[in-house]
């Protein structure tokens, strides 16, 4: 058997990739924040009134999630120079995560919040809510029930697919195993190291999203076997599975 | 019009007048006026879609409306006027004015993810920001006022329709509101659930409380109701005292729809 034991456990605890490993947390975590504040954004722009804001966020959205993120990310890391766009390799890489990310949440931000009942705006509206208000204190706790589910699906995807961000040399946890492996060929041990990292990312995040869940969940859970009608709309949630299924296809 | 009927010196606090509303081509509101005196008690009846919750609905603004003006406390709700138009106001301006009119809903509408207490605390504390513990100790006097003092920990989906409700009356009463707006009340409450309500409302009435109340309940009617209205197809057919609308209606469409409902 051609397997190298000693490299394994060296790349297991190699600072090097750890390093990496560290990256690509932060390099999802950033995304994510960046894909959060722009799908809100343009979750709110789809369901304005306003037709030049709805048409944008649409354009975004159809863009975004017509192309691929591989070819997004060379476009605008080795593209954009051209038109005297230069941005580092780190700002490509956050831009072109996070744009792409905004896109998918802003569908499932749109659908969390069109999963609220009309009489919950209504109620609020009543008590002299102004918008944000009413956004903050009665429609995004309940639309967040709905919305975490899929959110933390596209999180543990995106830790994954913030590996494509090794194209334009962006030293995060894939790029760097690639680099070792120029170094020294053990390419099965490196990438089985690798691939466990990926493991243990999800695995931890497993635990927080189901930690987020029961928490934003809490008020559903002990209840009486009265249901409130119409809180969650069985057309909003097949909304939600279309995007889920969309996101995972990519 | 009704000047002799509400037989009141009070000021006129709600007015709408040649109030017009479209649902598309629909014409749900063909010209409503209506003036409601300060504590008066309005009861609207009238036929399923005869426009009567989409009235009151107009009245803070939760509809726009398409022709007319109504006005609470002389002011225009929802709008203001540039050279003889209608404008509406600025989201931010129509929730100030809506901090005064308080509303009931015929779904209760109560917030499932907060407790019956933060139910009723949470416009005080982000509308009013108000003292955060100042304005519980207030939802603790109005769950008390509405009979459920015991149960300001539960969420809505543990309380029964009439619970729920009551617990929306004094969600609607923490903004101290000028005006009670009522729209069918009890109409999905169980029977044995309406006169919890009814009773709450009876007392609000009591205490001074202005109301406009949309409801089918003629026993709410008889006992709170200054003045009834009746509106058919959108428009108002007949408006009297309860003795007189209930015993001598003058018109046809009132006489056809009082016999279908006191049988």
């Amino acid at each position: 058997m051609n397997w190298d034991w000693e490299a394994f456990f060296q790349y297991l605890f190699s600072p090097y990739l750890l390093r990496g490993a560290w990256v690509t947390i932060w390099l999802t975590i950033a995304s994510m924040a960046i894909g959060l504040l722009l799908g809100f954004i343009t979750a709110l722009m789809r369901m304005s009134s306003n037709p030049v804001l709805n048409g944008i966020a649409r354009f975004y959205t159809w863009l975004w999630r017509g192309t691929p993120l591989l070819v997004q990310l060379i476009i605008i890391f080795t593209g954009l120079p051209q038109l005297g766009i230069k941005l580092t390799v780190v700002q490509s890489a956050l831009i072109g995560l996070g744009v792409n990310e905004g896109a998918y949440i802003s569908e499932i931000i749109r659908a969390g919040i069109q999963s609220v009942s009309k009489g919950q705006f209504d109620a609020a509206r009543a008590v002299g809510m102004d918008f944000p208000t009413m956004m903050r204190v009665v429609v995004l706790p309940q639309a967040a029930r709905v919305i975490i589910p899929p959110l933390g699906n596209n999180f543990n995807g995106l830790l994954k697919t913030s590996s494509l961000a090794s194209v334009i040399s962006m030293e995060e946890l894939l790029r760097r195993s690639q680099m070792l492996i120029q170094i020294r060929f053990k390419v099965l041990e490196i990438f089985i190291v690798v691939a466990i990292y990926y493991l243990i990312l999800t695995t931890i995040w497993g635990f927080v999203q189901r930690y987020l869940e029961a928490h934003f969940g809490r008020a559903y859970v002990a209840q009486t076997s009265v249901k409130q009608k119409g809180l969650v709309t069985s057309e909003s949630e097949a909304e939600i599975e279309k995007t889920l299924l969309e996101h995972d296809a990519r | 019009m009704t000047e002799t009927l509400s037989a009141s010196n009070n000021q006129i606090i709600v007015e709408a007048s040649n109030v017009h509303k479209y649902f598309g081509d629909h014409h749900v509101l063909k010209g409503i006026d209506m003036h409601v005196h300060q504590g008066e008690v309005v009861v609207i009846i009238g036929p399923s879609g005869s426009g009567k919750s989409t009235f009151l609905r107009c009245l803070n603004h939760l509809e726009k409306i398409d022709e007319g003006r109504i006005r609470f406390n002389g002011k225009l709700v929802g709008y203001k006027e540039v050279k003889g138009r209608l404008v509406e106001l600025r989201e931010s301006e129509i929730a100030k004015q809506r901090r005064d009119i308080g509303m009931v809903f015929q779904l209760f509408n109560l917030f499932p993810h907060l407790t019956a207490l933060e139910n009723i605390a949470a416009a005080p504390i982000n509308v009013l920001k108000q003292d955060k513990e100042e304005a519980r100790q207030n939802a603790r006097r109005l769950l008390k006022l509405v009979g459920l003092p015991e149960k300001e920990q539960a969420y809505p989906p543990q309380l029964s329709g009439g619970q729920q409700q009551r617990v929306a009356i004094a969600r609607a009463l923490a903004m101290n509101p000028k005006v009670m707006l009522f729209d069918e009340p009890t109409s999905a409450l169980d029977p044995e659930m309406i006169n919890e309500v009814l009773d709450v409302m009876i007392d609000l009435s009591q205490q001074g409380m202005t109301m406009i109340v949309v409801t089918h309940e003629i026993g709410f009617a008889r006992a709170a109701a200054d003045r009834i209205v009746f509106m058919d197809d959108g428009q108002i057919v007949e408006e009297a005292t309860p003795e007189n609308f209930f015993n001598n209606p003058q018109h046809n469409r009132t006489r056809l729809f009082l016999s279908r409902i006191l049988h």
